[in-house]
Protein backbone atom coordinates (compact mmCIF):
# COMPACT_ATOMS: atom_id res chain seq x y z
CA UNK A 1 0.00 0.00 0.00
CA UNK A 2 2.62 1.95 1.04
CA UNK A 3 4.71 1.55 -1.90
CA UNK A 4 1.73 2.31 -4.32
CA UNK A 5 0.99 5.27 -3.04
CA UNK A 6 4.33 6.50 -3.43
CA UNK A 7 4.38 5.44 -7.25
CA UNK A 8 1.36 7.49 -7.34
CA UNK A 9 3.68 10.29 -6.37
CA UNK A 10 6.57 9.65 -8.36
CA UNK A 11 4.02 10.00 -11.56
CA UNK A 12 2.58 13.11 -10.86
CA UNK A 13 5.73 15.20 -10.45
CA UNK A 14 6.74 14.24 -14.33
CA UNK A 15 6.78 17.99 -15.35
CA UNK A 16 7.08 19.24 -19.12
CA UNK A 17 9.93 19.47 -20.84
CA UNK A 18 12.03 23.14 -20.49
CA UNK A 19 11.31 25.32 -23.41
CA UNK A 20 14.12 27.91 -22.30
CA UNK A 21 17.67 28.75 -23.40
CA UNK A 22 19.91 27.75 -21.34
CA UNK A 23 23.70 29.46 -21.44
CA UNK A 24 26.45 29.15 -18.85
CA UNK A 25 30.04 30.28 -18.60
CA UNK A 26 32.85 27.57 -17.47
CA UNK A 27 35.13 28.70 -15.37
CA UNK A 28 38.91 28.61 -16.46
CA UNK A 29 41.19 25.97 -16.51
CA UNK A 30 44.10 25.31 -13.65
CA UNK A 31 46.75 26.92 -16.14
CA UNK A 32 50.05 25.62 -16.72
CA UNK A 33 52.52 23.33 -15.29
CA UNK A 34 55.52 24.41 -13.35
CA UNK A 35 58.79 23.55 -13.58
CA UNK A 36 59.90 20.69 -11.39
CA UNK A 37 63.01 19.74 -9.74
CA UNK A 38 64.80 22.39 -12.42
CA UNK A 39 62.83 20.04 -15.03
CA UNK A 40 61.32 22.10 -17.83
CA UNK A 41 57.48 21.71 -17.74
CA UNK A 42 57.73 23.21 -21.58
CA UNK A 43 56.99 19.71 -23.36
CA UNK A 44 54.08 18.45 -21.20
CA UNK A 45 52.50 22.33 -21.20
CA UNK A 46 52.65 21.95 -24.79
CA UNK A 47 51.36 18.99 -25.67
CA UNK A 48 49.21 17.57 -22.86
CA UNK A 49 46.91 20.82 -22.26
CA UNK A 50 45.01 21.46 -25.19
CA UNK A 51 42.79 18.54 -24.34
CA UNK A 52 42.61 18.01 -20.69
CA UNK A 53 43.60 20.56 -18.15
CA UNK A 54 46.48 20.03 -15.66
CA UNK A 55 44.66 18.75 -12.71
CA UNK A 56 44.29 15.26 -14.79
CA UNK A 57 47.81 14.97 -14.84
CA UNK A 58 48.86 16.87 -11.35
CA UNK A 59 45.67 14.37 -9.28
CA UNK A 60 47.36 11.11 -10.76
CA UNK A 61 49.16 9.19 -8.02
CA UNK A 62 53.26 8.30 -8.02
CA UNK A 63 53.43 6.43 -11.68
CA UNK A 64 56.13 5.11 -12.83
CA UNK A 65 58.07 6.08 -16.04
CA UNK A 66 56.53 3.54 -17.93
CA UNK A 67 53.34 3.74 -16.41
CA UNK A 68 53.09 7.25 -17.44
CA UNK A 69 54.97 6.04 -21.32
CA UNK A 70 51.72 4.21 -21.66
CA UNK A 71 49.48 6.74 -20.99
CA UNK A 72 51.40 8.99 -23.60
CA UNK A 73 50.60 5.76 -26.12
CA UNK A 74 47.14 5.96 -25.07
CA UNK A 75 46.11 9.39 -25.50
CA UNK A 76 48.29 9.44 -28.96
CA UNK A 77 46.70 5.82 -30.43
CA UNK A 78 43.83 6.35 -28.59
CA UNK A 79 42.46 10.26 -28.58
CA UNK A 80 44.37 10.78 -31.78
CA UNK A 81 46.58 13.47 -29.75
CA UNK A 82 48.99 14.87 -31.70
CA UNK A 83 52.23 14.60 -29.23
CA UNK A 84 55.23 14.86 -30.95
CA UNK A 85 57.24 11.79 -30.40
CA UNK A 86 60.68 13.77 -29.97
CA UNK A 87 58.82 15.59 -27.13
CA UNK A 88 58.08 12.50 -25.44
CA UNK A 89 60.93 11.75 -23.27
CA UNK A 90 61.12 15.44 -21.77
CA UNK A 91 57.50 14.87 -21.08
CA UNK A 92 58.28 11.62 -19.08
CA UNK A 93 61.02 13.30 -17.70
CA UNK A 94 58.90 16.00 -16.34
CA UNK A 95 56.13 13.37 -15.14
CA UNK A 96 58.54 11.40 -12.96
CA UNK A 97 60.90 14.34 -11.58
CA UNK A 98 61.18 13.72 -7.96
CA UNK B 1 28.65 13.73 -33.18
CA UNK B 2 29.34 16.84 -34.33
CA UNK B 3 27.12 19.70 -33.53
CA UNK B 4 25.75 21.68 -37.08
CA UNK B 5 25.71 25.02 -36.35
CA UNK B 6 26.70 27.88 -34.12
CA UNK B 7 22.97 29.07 -33.90
CA UNK B 8 21.72 26.15 -31.75
CA UNK B 9 24.57 24.95 -29.64
CA UNK B 10 28.32 26.80 -28.89
CA UNK B 11 31.35 24.92 -28.29
CA UNK B 12 34.22 27.13 -26.06
CA UNK B 13 37.92 26.49 -26.61
CA UNK B 14 40.73 26.21 -24.20
CA UNK B 15 43.50 28.57 -25.57
CA UNK B 16 46.70 29.14 -24.41
CA UNK B 17 45.61 32.50 -23.49
CA UNK B 18 43.14 31.44 -21.17
CA UNK B 19 45.65 28.82 -19.67
CA UNK B 20 47.80 31.22 -18.43
CA UNK B 21 45.42 33.83 -17.30
CA UNK B 22 44.33 31.44 -14.78
CA UNK B 23 47.78 30.51 -13.55
CA UNK B 24 48.55 33.91 -12.82
CA UNK B 25 44.32 34.39 -11.43
CA UNK B 26 44.15 31.24 -9.33
CA UNK B 27 42.86 32.16 -5.79
CA UNK B 28 43.26 30.26 -2.84
CA UNK B 29 41.00 27.34 -2.28
CA UNK B 30 39.69 25.28 0.76
CA UNK B 31 40.81 21.87 0.18
CA UNK B 32 39.08 18.05 1.32
CA UNK B 33 41.53 15.28 1.99
CA UNK B 34 39.57 12.65 0.03
CA UNK B 35 41.76 9.87 2.09
CA UNK B 36 43.83 8.11 -0.59
CA UNK B 37 47.12 6.64 0.04
CA UNK B 38 49.12 9.43 -1.83
CA UNK B 39 48.05 12.75 -3.12
CA UNK B 40 44.34 12.94 -1.85
CA UNK B 41 43.99 16.87 -1.51
CA UNK B 42 41.61 18.71 -3.62
CA UNK B 43 40.42 21.92 -3.89
CA UNK B 44 36.81 22.75 -3.75
CA UNK B 45 35.23 25.23 -6.11
CA UNK B 46 31.80 27.24 -6.54
CA UNK B 47 33.44 28.71 -9.99
CA UNK B 48 31.17 26.27 -12.22
CA UNK B 49 27.69 27.06 -13.34
CA UNK B 50 24.50 25.39 -11.60
CA UNK B 51 26.91 23.70 -8.86
CA UNK B 52 27.39 24.95 -5.22
CA UNK B 53 30.68 24.15 -3.48
CA UNK B 54 31.85 20.95 -5.45
CA UNK B 55 35.77 18.98 -5.20
CA UNK B 56 37.74 20.17 -8.34
CA UNK B 57 39.16 17.02 -9.80
CA UNK B 58 39.95 18.56 -12.87
CA UNK B 59 38.13 22.09 -14.74
CA UNK B 60 38.49 20.85 -18.27
CA UNK B 61 36.30 18.73 -19.38
CA UNK B 62 35.16 19.01 -16.07
CA UNK B 63 35.03 16.44 -13.37
CA UNK B 64 33.76 17.58 -10.43
CA UNK B 65 32.95 14.95 -7.23
CA UNK B 66 30.30 15.30 -4.59
CA UNK B 67 31.48 16.08 -1.30
CA UNK B 68 30.66 13.41 1.59
CA UNK B 69 28.19 16.06 3.73
CA UNK B 70 26.24 16.13 1.05
CA UNK B 71 25.05 12.42 0.89
CA UNK B 72 25.05 12.88 4.74
CA UNK B 73 21.90 15.62 4.17
CA UNK B 74 20.07 14.24 1.29
CA UNK B 75 18.54 11.00 0.01
CA UNK B 76 18.19 12.77 -3.25
CA UNK B 77 21.35 14.39 -4.33
CA UNK B 78 20.46 17.91 -5.14
CA UNK B 79 21.38 19.82 -8.47
CA UNK B 80 23.53 21.97 -7.48
CA UNK B 81 25.63 19.21 -5.84
CA UNK B 82 25.31 16.36 -8.58
CA UNK B 83 28.67 15.22 -9.77
CA UNK B 84 29.89 15.59 -13.43
CA UNK B 85 31.80 13.84 -15.23
CA UNK B 86 32.83 14.63 -19.02
CA UNK B 87 35.16 13.41 -21.31
CA UNK B 88 34.99 15.64 -24.23
CA UNK B 89 34.30 19.91 -24.81
CA UNK B 90 30.41 20.41 -25.14
CA UNK B 91 27.99 23.22 -26.33
CA UNK B 92 27.92 25.76 -23.21
CA UNK B 93 24.78 27.30 -25.02
CA UNK B 94 21.38 25.16 -25.40
CA UNK B 95 18.07 26.07 -27.22
CA UNK B 96 15.98 23.38 -26.12
CA UNK B 97 13.01 23.92 -28.43
CA UNK B 98 15.57 23.53 -31.58
CA UNK B 99 17.15 20.65 -30.02
CA UNK B 100 16.39 17.23 -31.85
CA UNK B 101 17.16 14.01 -31.65
CA UNK B 102 17.67 11.83 -34.43
CA UNK B 103 16.47 8.33 -34.35
CA UNK B 104 17.99 5.96 -36.78
CA UNK B 105 19.52 3.07 -38.06
CA UNK B 106 17.76 -0.43 -37.99
CA UNK B 107 14.39 1.43 -37.74
CA UNK B 108 11.61 0.94 -39.94
CA UNK B 109 11.13 4.76 -40.27
CA UNK B 110 13.77 7.35 -39.02
CA UNK B 111 12.51 10.60 -36.80
CA UNK B 112 13.69 13.90 -35.90
CA UNK B 113 12.06 14.38 -32.95
CA UNK B 114 11.89 18.10 -30.94
CA UNK B 115 11.19 18.06 -27.14
CA UNK B 116 7.76 18.76 -27.85
CA UNK B 117 7.41 15.87 -29.77
CA UNK B 118 8.53 13.55 -27.17
CA UNK B 119 6.38 14.87 -24.42
CA UNK B 120 3.54 13.39 -26.36
CA UNK B 121 4.33 10.78 -25.16
CA UNK B 122 3.67 8.94 -21.52
CA UNK B 123 5.72 10.29 -18.95
CA UNK B 124 7.50 8.15 -16.44
CA UNK B 125 9.64 9.51 -13.61
CA UNK B 126 11.86 6.89 -11.59
CA UNK B 127 14.13 7.53 -8.71
CA UNK B 128 17.97 6.19 -9.22
CA UNK B 129 21.41 6.19 -8.69
CA UNK B 130 23.98 7.62 -11.13
CA UNK B 131 27.52 6.24 -10.47
CA UNK B 132 30.78 6.61 -12.17
CA UNK B 133 31.96 3.14 -13.15
CA UNK B 134 35.09 4.63 -11.88
CA UNK B 135 33.77 5.75 -8.32
CA UNK B 136 36.22 5.42 -5.73
CA UNK B 137 39.04 5.14 -7.91
CA UNK B 138 41.14 6.74 -5.91
CA UNK B 139 40.67 4.80 -3.15
CA UNK B 140 42.47 1.25 -4.70
CA UNK B 141 45.46 -0.23 -3.33
CA UNK B 142 47.66 -0.73 -5.77
CA UNK B 143 46.45 2.24 -7.17
CA UNK B 144 45.70 2.98 -11.01
CA UNK B 145 45.87 5.67 -13.96
CA UNK B 146 42.26 7.70 -14.50
CA UNK B 147 40.45 10.02 -12.74
CA UNK B 148 41.16 9.82 -9.23
CA UNK B 149 37.89 9.61 -7.54
CA UNK B 150 36.70 9.33 -4.25
CA UNK B 151 33.01 7.94 -3.53
CA UNK B 152 31.61 11.18 -4.85
CA UNK B 153 31.38 10.38 -7.80
CA UNK B 154 27.73 9.06 -7.44
CA UNK B 155 24.23 11.03 -7.26
CA UNK B 156 20.40 9.93 -6.77
CA UNK B 157 18.03 11.92 -8.35
CA UNK B 158 14.15 11.74 -9.30
CA UNK B 159 14.54 11.70 -13.18
CA UNK B 160 11.50 12.62 -15.29
CA UNK B 161 11.05 11.71 -19.25
CA UNK B 162 9.70 9.27 -21.05
CA UNK B 163 10.77 5.66 -22.04
CA UNK B 164 13.07 4.75 -24.45
CA UNK B 165 11.70 2.03 -25.74
CA UNK B 166 8.07 3.98 -26.27
CA UNK B 167 10.28 6.36 -28.49
CA UNK B 168 12.02 3.36 -30.05
CA UNK B 169 8.25 2.02 -31.00
CA UNK B 170 7.69 5.37 -33.08
CA UNK B 171 10.45 4.57 -34.97
CA UNK B 172 9.58 1.33 -35.46
CA UNK B 173 12.87 -1.33 -34.51
CA UNK B 174 13.52 -3.92 -37.18
CA UNK B 175 13.51 -7.55 -36.32
CA UNK B 176 17.03 -8.67 -36.17
CA UNK B 177 17.85 -5.31 -34.06
CA UNK B 178 20.56 -6.50 -31.38
CA UNK B 179 21.75 -2.89 -30.03
CA UNK B 180 20.91 0.82 -29.53
CA UNK B 181 23.80 3.07 -30.04
CA UNK B 182 23.49 6.37 -28.32
CA UNK B 183 25.15 9.56 -28.74
CA UNK B 184 25.26 13.14 -27.53
CA UNK B 185 26.57 17.25 -28.15
CA UNK B 186 29.95 16.16 -27.14
CA UNK B 187 32.66 16.41 -29.58
CA UNK B 188 36.21 15.30 -29.30
CA UNK B 189 38.50 18.34 -29.87
CA UNK B 190 41.00 16.54 -32.19
CA UNK B 191 39.00 15.07 -35.05
CA UNK B 192 40.35 11.78 -35.51
CA UNK B 193 39.75 10.89 -31.82
CA UNK B 194 36.30 8.45 -31.35
CA UNK B 195 32.78 10.55 -30.62
CA UNK B 196 31.79 8.86 -27.29
CA UNK B 197 28.88 6.70 -27.90
CA UNK B 198 27.54 3.62 -25.75
CA UNK B 199 25.39 0.83 -26.37
CA UNK B 200 22.15 -1.07 -25.04
CA UNK B 201 21.55 -4.41 -26.13
CA UNK B 202 18.21 -4.28 -27.62
CA UNK B 203 16.70 -6.39 -24.50
CA UNK B 204 17.82 -4.03 -21.96
CA UNK B 205 16.73 -0.74 -24.15
CA UNK B 206 13.61 -2.62 -24.25
CA UNK B 207 12.89 -2.81 -20.82
CA UNK B 208 10.23 -0.17 -19.32
CA UNK B 209 12.99 1.59 -16.66
CA UNK B 210 15.71 3.16 -19.62
CA UNK B 211 14.30 6.64 -20.11
CA UNK B 212 15.32 9.86 -22.30
CA UNK B 213 15.01 12.34 -19.27
CA UNK B 214 14.63 15.88 -19.30
CA UNK B 215 13.87 16.20 -16.03
CA UNK B 216 16.07 15.73 -12.85
CA UNK B 217 14.40 16.16 -9.28
CA UNK B 218 11.82 18.73 -10.77
CA UNK B 219 14.14 20.98 -12.40
CA UNK B 220 15.47 20.35 -16.16
CA UNK B 221 18.98 18.60 -15.73
CA UNK B 222 21.98 21.12 -15.27
CA UNK B 223 23.93 21.67 -18.60
CA UNK B 224 27.00 19.98 -16.82
CA UNK B 225 24.76 16.88 -16.07
CA UNK B 226 23.41 17.20 -19.57
CA UNK B 227 20.72 19.46 -20.45
CA UNK B 228 18.03 18.66 -21.88
CA UNK B 229 17.95 15.58 -22.46
CA UNK B 230 19.99 12.25 -20.82
CA UNK B 231 19.58 8.74 -21.34
CA UNK B 232 18.32 7.09 -17.66
CA UNK B 233 20.07 3.59 -16.99
CA UNK B 234 18.89 2.68 -13.83
CA UNK B 235 21.11 -0.24 -12.21
CA UNK B 236 23.54 0.42 -14.82
CA UNK B 237 26.91 2.46 -14.37
CA UNK B 238 26.48 6.04 -15.84
CA UNK B 239 28.97 5.46 -18.54
CA UNK B 240 25.31 4.20 -20.83
CA UNK B 241 23.64 7.77 -19.37
CA UNK B 242 24.73 9.53 -22.49
CA UNK B 243 24.43 13.00 -21.79
CA UNK B 244 23.14 15.69 -24.22
CA UNK B 245 21.41 13.01 -26.41
CA UNK B 246 20.45 13.80 -30.00
CA UNK B 247 20.90 10.52 -31.60
CA UNK B 248 19.69 7.21 -31.54
CA UNK B 249 20.88 4.50 -33.56
CA UNK B 250 19.68 0.97 -34.02
CA UNK B 251 21.96 -1.41 -34.55
CA UNK B 252 22.01 -5.03 -36.32
CA UNK B 253 25.07 -5.75 -35.52
CA UNK B 254 27.06 -5.45 -32.19
CA UNK B 255 28.64 -2.07 -31.78
CA UNK B 256 32.56 -2.48 -32.41
CA UNK B 257 32.96 1.81 -31.64
CA UNK B 258 36.07 2.19 -29.22
CA UNK B 259 33.44 3.31 -26.53
CA UNK B 260 32.17 -0.11 -26.31
CA UNK B 261 34.93 -2.97 -27.65
CA UNK B 262 37.66 -1.23 -25.97
CA UNK B 263 36.99 0.98 -23.07
CA UNK B 264 34.73 0.54 -19.94
CA UNK B 265 35.58 -3.18 -19.94
CA UNK B 266 36.06 -5.45 -16.68
CA UNK B 267 37.31 -8.64 -16.24
CA UNK B 268 34.73 -11.01 -17.03
CA UNK B 269 33.56 -11.87 -13.41
CA UNK B 270 30.97 -10.91 -11.23
CA UNK B 271 33.26 -8.72 -9.18
CA UNK B 272 35.54 -7.50 -11.89
CA UNK B 273 38.02 -9.32 -9.79
CA UNK B 274 41.83 -9.98 -10.74
CA UNK B 275 44.98 -10.21 -8.19
CA UNK B 276 47.23 -7.17 -9.15
CA UNK B 277 49.84 -7.68 -11.63
CA UNK B 278 48.14 -11.08 -13.16
CA UNK B 279 46.65 -11.46 -16.59
CA UNK B 280 43.12 -9.32 -16.81
CA UNK B 281 42.18 -12.57 -19.15
CA UNK B 282 38.55 -11.70 -20.89
CA UNK B 283 37.34 -8.66 -20.43
CA UNK B 284 33.04 -7.81 -20.96
CA UNK B 285 31.72 -4.21 -20.75
CA UNK B 286 30.49 -2.77 -17.44
CA UNK B 287 27.44 -3.13 -16.95
CA UNK B 288 25.27 -3.51 -13.53
CA UNK B 289 26.18 -1.62 -10.49
CA UNK B 290 27.06 -4.12 -7.42
CA UNK B 291 25.39 -2.79 -4.08
CA UNK B 292 27.11 -0.36 -2.01
CA UNK B 293 27.16 1.34 1.31
CA UNK B 294 28.93 4.35 2.36
CA UNK B 295 28.95 5.52 5.64
CA UNK B 296 28.61 9.66 5.48
CA UNK B 297 28.32 11.21 8.91
CA UNK B 298 32.21 9.88 9.80
CA UNK B 299 35.00 10.64 7.64
CA UNK B 300 37.88 8.35 7.22
CA UNK B 301 40.60 8.87 9.92
CA UNK B 302 38.69 11.16 12.02
CA UNK B 303 38.72 11.58 15.91
CA UNK B 304 35.26 11.53 17.52
CA UNK B 305 34.27 12.00 21.46
CA UNK B 306 33.65 9.18 23.43
CA UNK B 307 29.44 8.37 23.63
CA UNK B 308 27.99 5.16 24.96
CA UNK B 309 26.58 4.66 21.62
CA UNK B 310 28.22 6.16 18.44
CA UNK B 311 25.53 7.12 15.77
CA UNK B 312 26.75 5.63 12.34
CA UNK B 313 24.99 6.75 8.94
CA UNK B 314 24.78 6.44 5.48
CA UNK B 315 23.30 6.02 2.03
CA UNK B 316 23.33 2.43 0.46
CA UNK B 317 22.04 1.23 -2.96
CA UNK B 318 21.72 -2.40 -4.44
CA UNK B 319 22.85 -1.58 -7.70
CA UNK B 320 19.56 -2.98 -10.00
CA UNK B 321 17.65 -4.51 -6.89
CA UNK B 322 16.58 -3.16 -3.94
CA UNK B 323 18.25 -2.48 -0.94
CA UNK B 324 17.42 -5.27 1.70
CA UNK B 325 19.82 -4.60 4.10
CA UNK B 326 22.87 -2.90 5.98
CA UNK B 327 24.43 -4.09 8.76
CA UNK B 328 27.25 -2.57 10.78
CA UNK B 329 30.51 -4.19 12.25
CA UNK B 330 33.40 -2.94 14.33
CA UNK B 331 34.92 -6.11 15.14
CA UNK B 332 36.35 -6.51 11.53
CA UNK B 333 33.03 -8.56 10.58
CA UNK B 334 33.21 -11.18 12.86
CA UNK B 335 30.00 -9.74 14.28
CA UNK B 336 27.23 -7.62 13.14
CA UNK B 337 24.33 -5.65 13.94
CA UNK B 338 21.97 -4.03 11.96
CA UNK B 339 20.73 -0.57 10.80
CA UNK B 340 17.31 0.73 10.10
CA UNK B 341 16.89 1.59 6.73
CA UNK B 342 14.73 4.93 5.76
CA UNK B 343 12.48 5.57 2.99
CA UNK B 344 12.02 3.54 0.36
CA UNK B 345 12.44 5.75 -2.99
CA UNK B 346 12.27 2.36 -5.31
CA UNK B 347 14.19 0.05 -6.26
CA UNK B 348 17.36 1.86 -7.91
CA UNK B 349 17.24 4.82 -5.52
CA UNK B 350 19.82 5.68 -2.18
CA UNK B 351 18.59 3.95 0.57
CA UNK B 352 19.67 6.08 3.76
CA UNK B 353 20.54 3.43 7.05
CA UNK B 354 21.22 4.52 10.59
CA UNK B 355 22.56 2.14 13.39
CA UNK B 356 24.80 2.65 16.35
CA UNK B 357 28.21 1.12 17.45
CA UNK B 358 29.20 1.14 21.21
CA UNK B 359 33.25 1.97 20.85
CA UNK B 360 35.32 2.26 23.74
CA UNK B 361 38.47 4.82 23.50
CA UNK B 362 40.97 3.97 21.31
CA UNK B 363 41.04 3.44 17.19
CA UNK B 364 38.35 1.55 15.89
CA UNK B 365 37.85 0.59 12.16
CA UNK B 366 33.69 0.40 11.10
CA UNK B 367 31.92 -1.40 8.33
CA UNK B 368 29.17 -0.84 6.83
CA UNK B 369 27.97 -3.60 4.56
CA UNK B 370 24.52 -3.92 2.08
CA UNK B 371 23.08 -6.63 0.72
CA UNK B 372 20.54 -6.17 -2.02
CA UNK B 373 16.90 -7.83 -2.67
CA UNK B 374 18.94 -10.58 -4.69
CA UNK B 375 20.45 -11.43 -1.62
CA UNK B 376 24.05 -10.18 -3.17
CA UNK B 377 26.30 -9.08 -0.59
CA UNK B 378 29.18 -6.32 -0.42
CA UNK B 379 32.59 -8.56 0.19
CA UNK B 380 35.14 -7.69 3.38
CA UNK B 381 37.57 -7.97 1.28
CA UNK B 382 38.37 -5.08 -1.98
CA UNK B 383 37.67 -6.23 -5.28
CA UNK B 384 40.61 -4.89 -7.66
CA UNK B 385 40.86 -4.16 -11.83
CA UNK B 386 43.77 -2.51 -13.40
CA UNK B 387 41.14 -0.04 -14.87
CA UNK B 388 39.46 0.42 -10.94
CA UNK B 389 35.96 -0.07 -12.05
CA UNK B 390 32.92 -1.53 -9.89
CA UNK B 391 34.22 -0.88 -6.56
CA UNK B 392 32.50 -3.40 -4.75
CA UNK B 393 33.66 -4.18 -1.15
CA UNK B 394 32.91 -2.96 2.14
CA UNK B 395 34.93 0.93 2.42
CA UNK B 396 36.47 0.31 6.10
CA UNK B 397 36.36 3.87 8.20
CA UNK B 398 38.95 4.16 10.78
CA UNK B 399 37.77 6.66 13.85
CA UNK B 400 39.68 7.63 17.29
CA UNK B 401 37.81 7.60 20.21
CA UNK B 402 39.68 9.66 22.06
Amino acid sequence: MRLSLALAALALVAAAPPTRRLAVELPDAEGLLPERYGVSSEAVNNNCLACHSAAMITAQPRLTRVQWGETITKMRTVYAAPIDPADDKAILDWLVAD
Amino acid sequence: MAPDGGERYTIPMLTRRTLIASALAAPAAAQVDLGFADNGLRPTTRAFPQKGEMILQRSTPPLLETPLSVFDAHDFTPNDRFYVRWHYPFPTSIDPTKHRLRVGGHVGKPLELSLADLARLPRVAIAAVNQCAGNGRGLFSPRMAGAQWGNGAMGNALWEGVRLKDVLALAGVRPGAVAVRCGGLDTPLVEAAPDFEKSLPIDHALTDDVLIAWGMNGQPLPLLNGFPLRLVVPGWYSTYWVKMLDHIEVLDKADEGFWMAKAYLQPANALADVVPGAPAGPRVPVTIMRPRAVITNITDNSKLPPRSLTPVQGLAFGGDQGVKKVELSADGGRSWVPAQLGPDHGRYSFRRFRGALALGPGRHIILARATNAAGVSQPLTQNWNPSGYNRAGVDPVRVEIA
